[in-house]
Parts: C-alpha cells; sequence; structure tokens
C-alpha cells in the first residue's frame, strides 16, 4: 500500500447490478421462451433471436453513431426488451416487421429519451402497440398453438385468441354459456395451447418466472398484487351481476397478456412509481383501465395500452405519493 | 417473531471475525497524541503545557462548554508539545503529545478487580461525576454522557435503553465487552437509571450475538427494573431512533432528540465507562477496539489508551496486510477512511478495518433505473435518489422540504443501489450546505 483510498462511507457494496437485475429478469423469461417453443416452434425462436439482435444493434448505433458517447448494451436492458417485444407478436409475424418494431422500441421509446433509466414508457410495449397500430392485419392473425412434434390436426392456421373470440361473439349479441365450446379450456389457457402472442401464451411458465422474480427481489408485490386485485375485483362484481354477458375473473386472470404483462412490464423498474405507496396506484390504475378495454373498448386486450397509459403518470404519481417519513410531524 | 424497526433496512453481510477473540491488553506505547476535540460539541481547554509531568487519569483538558467534555492522560509521562495531528476527521487538529514513562495511574482510581455493586451517589452527584470523569457516548457519536442524563424542563424520561446491537458488520468490541464485562455494564445500567430518574432499562442486543444475549439475561434477572430484548439482525437497528422504534414502538419525531418520546440511549461500552468512573473513580482514558478485515492475520479485540496510533493496534493484529487498500475508523458502513497509520485512537473509535485494495475500489457509477430500492431501503422514510438529484441542482430548499436533514448518514441507500451511484455522497454535502442555509437564515 502507498497510498490508502479515501472514500467516503458505505465501504462496501450490496453487489447488485443494473446487468444482475436484467439478466435476472432474462432467467425468468426462460420456462415462458421454451413453451413458446413448444408451441410454435421454429417461428418463435426465430423472432426472439431477431427481435434481440435488433434491440442490440440499433442501441450500439445509435449510441456510437448519434450521440457518440458510452456504448452500453452489455447492461442487459436492450436484452430484456427485445426478449419482450418478440414476446409481444404472434410467431407468424414478418420479420421486417420485427425488426421495425425493435428501431421503434430502442430508438424512439428509449434512445431519444437518453437510454436506460430516462424513458418515460415501457419500451417494448411503445414498440408492439407501434406495430398494432400500424400492421393491424399481421399483428393480429394468430397462428394455432399446436405442441411440437404432433401430428397435425386440422389445416387451419391462424385463429383468433380467447379474448378475441370472447369480444367478437359478445358483439354479435351471443352470451357466455353459448360461447363456453368455443374456448379453450382453463388447463389449456394455463398451459398456453391457445391463440396469442408467442410469449404469452403460457400464464405457468410465466408465473414460474415470476416466482423466480419475487426470490431474487427484482420486483415487489406492490404492482402485481393491486393489479391483478384490481381485474378480479372488477371482473367478479360484473360476473355478479350479469355472468350471461360477463365472464368471469379467472378467465380475465389466464387470457390475453395479462401475466405478461403484470409481472414482466408493468414492474419495469423505469417506468413504473419509486416507491410502495406509488405502485399500489399504478397497479390499480392499470388494472382499471385494461378491465375498461375489455369490457368495453374497442380492443379485445388492454394490457399494453393501460400500463402505457399508468406511465405516462408515473411522474404525477411519484410527485404525489411519497413514502411515509419517519417521525414525521403530522400538521395538524 | 423478533422485534425490530419496521421502516428500510438491509442485512450487510456480518463478517464478524473477531467475536470469539477475549479482550487484549495493548501494551502501553511509547507516545500518545490525544486530540483535544474528542466529543461532540465544543473542543476541550488545554490545562497542561510542555515539561508537564501527568500520570495516567489526569485531567489535562478541561470542557468548558455546557456541550463538551473533560480529557483526561491515557498514560504517565511527559508532556512534549501541543501540537497539530491529522485526526480521525482527516484534518490536523490540536492534540496533546505525551512521552511515555512507566505506567503510574493516578492514586484515586481503584484498580482492583472487585467488583463494587451499590452506589450511594444521588442522580445529581452522578451527573457530576460523569461530567469531572469525561464519559461520553461509545457508539461513535461521543455525546458527552452527564448531559444527556440532565432531562430538559417541561420533558420527562421514564426508560432507559442500552445498546449492545452493534449493527455495523465486523465490528466486535461491543460484543466482547457484553461477554467479559457484563456485570460492570448491568451495574453501570442501574447507576445511569439512578442518574436518569427511570425505573426500567432494557438492553437491546441483535439475534447474531446469543451468548451475550442469554449471558446478560442471566444477569438482568439479578437487577431490578431491566431486561434484555432480542432483536432481529438488521441494518442501522443501531441508530438510536430505529432502537427505540425498535423496543418500544415510539417514533422520535424529525428533528427531535429521544426524550422527546421518554428515552435515553447509551452503549453497553458507556454503561462500562460510567461503570469504572462512579465506582472506581476511573476517568474515560481507554476503551475497547476491534480491528478487523479479511486479510488481517489475527483479528483482535484491545483494550487501548486513548491516544495510541492505530499502527500499534495494526501490529500487535499481525501487521498492515500487503493488500491494504483502505483504513477504516469504524465499521464498513459508516466508518470514516483514514489517512494516516499515525491516527491516534479517541474514545470514539470502535474498531480499525482494513479493507484490501480489491474491496476498497468503487463500483461504476451507472444510470439511476429508477428502481426506487434506495426509498425501500430508508430507515427515515426518505428518497435518496431525489435527495441526490436535487443536490446535484443546488435546489436546496427542496431538499430540505424533503427531508435531508432527517438522514443519519446510514449508508442503506448507497450499498443497495444496483446502478452503484454515490447517493450518500451527494446527500452529505447537501446536508453540510442545508444546515449552513438554515444557520444563515437564524441570523437575519
Amino acid at each position: 500500500m502507498i497510498l490508502p483510498t479515501i472514500s467516503g462511507s458505505p465501504h462496501v457494496h450490496g453487489e447488485q447490478s443494473i446487468q444482475k437485475i436484467m439478466f435476472g429478469v432474462v432467467i425468468a423469461l426462460v420456462p415462458a421462451f421454451f413453451v413458446s417453443i413448444y408451441f410454435f416452434g421454429f417461428d418463435a425462436l426465430k423472432l426472439v433471436v431477431v427481435s434481440i439482435a435488433a434491440c442490440l444493434l440499433f442501441e450500439y448505433l445509435i449510441q456510437k453513431y448519434l450521440i457518440k458517447g458510452v456504448v452500453t448494451i452489455n447492461d442487459g436492458s436492450a436484452v430484456v426488451t427485445g426478449l419482450l417485444l418478440a414476446f409481444n407478436v404472434p410467431s407468424n409475424l414478418p420479420v421486417w416487421i420485427m425488426i421495425v418494431g425493435a428501431f421503434v422500441a430502442i430508438g424512439i421509446a428509449k434512445m431519444s429519451y437518453g437510454g436506460i433509466g430516462k424513458n418515460i414508457f415501457n419500451p417494448a410495449l411503445v414498440g408492439r402497440v407501434f406495430l398494432l397500430l400500424s400492421f393491424p392485419v399481421q399483428m393480429t392473425s394468430w397462428p394455432v398453438a399446436k405442441p411440437l412434434f404432433a401430428e397435425k390436426l386440422t389445416d387451419a392456421i391462424t385463429g383468433p385468441t380467447p379474448l378475441g373470440i370472447l369480444k367478437e361473439g359478445l358483439d354479435e349479441g351471443r352470451t357466455i354459456s353459448e360461447l363456453t365450446s368455443e374456448l379453450p379450456t382453463y388447463v389449456t389457457e394455463l398451459l398456453g395451447q391457445h391463440g396469442g402472442s408467442l410469449g404469452e401464451v403460457s400464464a405457468i411458465a410465466l408465473l414460474l418466472g415470476a416466482f423466480y422474480l419475487f426470490y431474487r427481489r427484482i420486483i415487489s408485490w406492490h404492482i402485481p398484487a393491486t393489479y391483478l386485485g384490481t381485474v378480479v375485483v372488477f371482473s367478479g362484481i360484473l360476473w355478479l351481476i350479469n355472468p350471461g354477458i360477463y365472464i368471469n375473473p379467472l378467465f380475465h386472470l389466464v387470457t390475453g397478456g395479462m401475466m405478461l404483462g403484470v409481472f414482466f412490464m408493468a414492474t419495469d423498474m423505469v417506468s413504473s412509481p419509486m416507491s410502495a405507496k406509488g405502485m399500489l396506484v399504478f397497479g390499480f390504475g392499470a388494472g382499471l383501465i385494461t378491465m375498461l378495454i375489455r369490457v368495453w373498448g374497442a380492443y379485445p386486450e388492454g394490457v399494453s395500452f393501460a400500463i402505457l397509459i399508468m406511465n405516462a403518470f408515473t411522474p404525477l404519481i411519484n410527485k404525489g405519493f411519497k413514502p411515509k417519513r419517519f417521525g414525521e410531524i403530522l400538521k395538524t | 417473531m423478533l422485534k425490530t424497526f419496521k421502516l428500510g433496512g438491509i442485512h450487510p453481510e456480518e463478517i464478524k471475525l473477531s467475536s470469539d477473540q477475549p479482550i487484549d491488553v495493548l501494551p502501553v506505547p511509547k507516545k500518545v497524541f490525544i486530540p483535544v476535540s474528542q466529543n461532540l460539541g465544543a473542543p476541550s481547554k488545554v490545562l497542561v503545557k510542555k515539561g508537564d509531568i501527568v500520570k495516567a487519569g489526569q485531567l489535562i483538558a478541561k470542557g468548558e462548554a455546557f456541550i463538551s467534555s473533560n480529557l483526561h492522560s491515557s498514560v504517565s509521562g511527559t508532556v512534549m508539545k501541543v501540537d497539530k495531528v491529522i485526526d480521525t476527521s482527516g484534518y490536523k487538529r490540536e492534540a496533546i503529545v505525551i512521552d511515555v514513562d512507566g505506567d503510574e495511574w493516578d492514586n484515586t482510581i481503584d484498580r482492583s478487580e472487585q467488583i463494587k455493586r451499590d452506589c450511594p451517589l444521588s442522580a445529581k452527584e452522578i451527573i457530576e461525576k460523569l461530567k469531572e470523569m469525561g464519559i461520553v457516548g461509545l457508539g461513535g457519536a461521543t455525546f458527552p454522557s452527564h448531559v444527556k442524563l440532565m432531562v430538559p424542563d417541561g420533558k420527562k424520561a421514564d426508560l432507559l435503553i442500552i445498546n449492545g446491537v452493534e449493527c455495523e458488520p465486523y465490528l466486535t468490541s461491543d460484543h466482547r465487552v457484553m461477554m467479559e464485562k457484563g456485570e460492570e455494564i448491568m451495574i453501570g445500567t442501574t447507576i445511569l437509571m439512578k442518574g436518569l430518574g427511570v425505573k426500567k432499562a432494557i438492553i437491546g442486543i441483535e439475534n447474531n450475538k446469543k451468548d451475550a444475549i442469554t449471558y446478560l439475561t442471566d444477569l438482568a434477572d439479578k437487577f431490578e427494573g431491566t431486561k434484555v430484548q432480542t432483536l432481529k439482525v438488521k441494518y442501522p437497528q443501531g441508530g438510536e431512533k430505529q432502537l427505540i422504534k425498535a423496543l418500544t414502538n415510539r417514533e422520535v419525531p424529525s428533528g427531535k432528540l429521544p426524550i422527546e418520546v421518554g428515552c435515553v440511549v447509551n452503549n453497553v461500552g458507556t454503561a462500562l465507562a460510567v461503570y469504572e468512573a462512579v465506582q472506581k473513580n476511573k476517568p474515560l482514558f481507554e476503551r475497547v477496539v476491534t480491528v478487523t478485515g479479511k486479510s488481517v492475520n489475527k483479528p483482535a479485540n484491545f483494550l487501548v489508551r486513548v491516544g495510541t496510533p492505530i499502527s500499534e493496534l495494526i501490529d500487535q493484529a499481525g501487521g498492515l496486510p500487503q493488500d491494504t487498500g483502505k483504513i477504516i475508523s469504524g465499521g464498513p458502513m459508516m466508518g470514516k477512511a483514514l489517512v494516516s497509520l499515525d491516527t491516534p485512537v479517541v474514545k470514539g473509535t470502535s474498531g480499525i478495518l482494513l479493507m484490501t485494495d480489491r474491496e476498497s475500489k468503487r463500483v461504476v457509477v451507472q444510470t439511476c433505473i429508477r428502481c426506487g430500492k434506495c426509498i425501500t431501503v430508508c430507515p427515515m422514510g426518505l428518497e435518496p435518489y431525489l435527495l441526490s438529484n436535487l443536490i446535484q441542482h443546488e435546489e436546496l430548499e427542496d431538499a430540505e422540504k424533503e427531508g435531508i436533514m432527517d438522514c443519519m448518514e446510514c449508508g442503506s441507500c448507497q450499498y443497495t443501489c444496483p446502478s452503484g451511484r454515490p447517493l450518500l455522497d451527494y446527500i452529505r454535502v447537501g446536508k453540510n450546505r442545508v444546515g449552513q442555509m438554515i444557520r444563515n437564515r437564524g441570523k437575519k
């Protein structure tokens, strides 16, 4: 030792890092990824690889040649964005559309705000919604999920999602009981053998990943609990009022992007509130908007929109819902 | 469920390397450097001059201000000079330099091993005695103990809390003191109770010191009004406000002292010093210091004279490891990095921690990803990310509104931050500047 290091306390660090958090999320998405390959085959693998590669490439190019700053593609955040974006599209999406989505997610939603930590909206969701509005046909033709190596059962290549069946049926004036035969059973919904975006189909696989996120303390219970709670209460009340036209809460929980959105996108650190109180408000708002869209909106699914809308409120929520201070003197 | 405080907190790795090492008496050094400012508050006024012959325990500097304390020689010998010496703060400050000659103690000090239990002094006399003996809080803040016992008008104390938490990683001096000086601590506790005029005392100890809990719980049965409370291991439970919350569920209001909720908190080491001062007439001039670190040959707990250069302690613990990168006075969470091996041990030195070169390096700073972990762990319910941003932008008024002065600098936020942001660095600077702003406001 020549000269001792002088620095302020603390002199130890908890060894948590952005990289560890991001790759924790990647690990948590692995089960859903395998299910996706099982049901959608090579297409799923192809889109995931393309999406991640495109996100990394765009981030690299923008940081290197436009911003001319430090390149931070190793932090894993672009990998997570790429993975989540791919999980949010149908498995038969043309590759070039996937690349457009990656460009919007990274270029517009992330880098134009200043990169990691600065973006207001969840980049993967911005990418997804951009694609949904720009390529409505390609983004809503859902390949039929069929297990790997299984024999071809039908000639159908694409089919509707459970939420799509429901919305369309109800719009035609049919009742829930009439539609039940067309809807997949809860078991297949939990496992994932139904139409949907490539990573969102299996509620079980996503729950498994969510447990891992809780275990690693990457996410806290606040947003998922209030989000799911609001969905259950909202849909439960409607269901009790008129089960003929309102489907039960369980259906809402296991279909569409609910599990993927609640555990992996609503909980995105950058775009969700920072205090526990704020997270509760965020979860409640997202749950409410999701249900409003699903029940009375034009789209069958509302998770992406709900989260994006709440993202926009996040700065206000951060200002309005502060943590309780220790020894706070209450104004009388 | 074990008791603990509710808001925030972290679990750093404990690494208590020296918890089984008995307290070892460090040989008296050849020379001591006794800084004149060893307590929170005003420095003491020097009473000796060059050439004076002093004995161990002799008054050498007097605390004259209300919040100040007496200082005694820790050795016998000749005063060489009153000089500027680098102390724990890293700055050169006034210190009395004494050349050691033998080890003669002031003859009023009772050096026998015999334990003296009964204390005939009145509350007022106890307070006077603590002032005379230069007792300060040994937990680190070094607040003069006699001032703590003087309850301000209109306030009432009903509970004495003895802090045996030692929540800093590595440090074991309090643990060893509890194991080896248990009875003295208990008597010191009853003396403090008497001085404060309370009937109840709780000794709070974290669950990672089970032997101390068992030992002191047995002892507490023999002392009326005292009891030991086991606490869940959680940093920073040794913080005064957190400890009061954990033990009594009372919450000290922002900007106020513990007496506001009827509590006074003292460290176990202080309780021992109180015993020695009142029962043995021994001024505070030595204390137990842990010397530790992953590369340290023989992590140890030493009984050290105040003013001993830390190099002497390190030599006794097996020498300075080759790979030492940082020398810390105190624990890794709140300790201060020292600039020199000649830094003298003072009343507030609880440990010397040697960190390796690798451990000394901070992680690379990345952008805040707004994960909110700093908010989750802040034991004061603050928003460290926000405070550090406000200070970077010099928004002092806003930082004050956001409670920056409530921060006790426990470091939980910076420890936890996945982006490795130097949150506490900014907040510390901010506290200085906001404090200055508040003081200036008072002047107008």
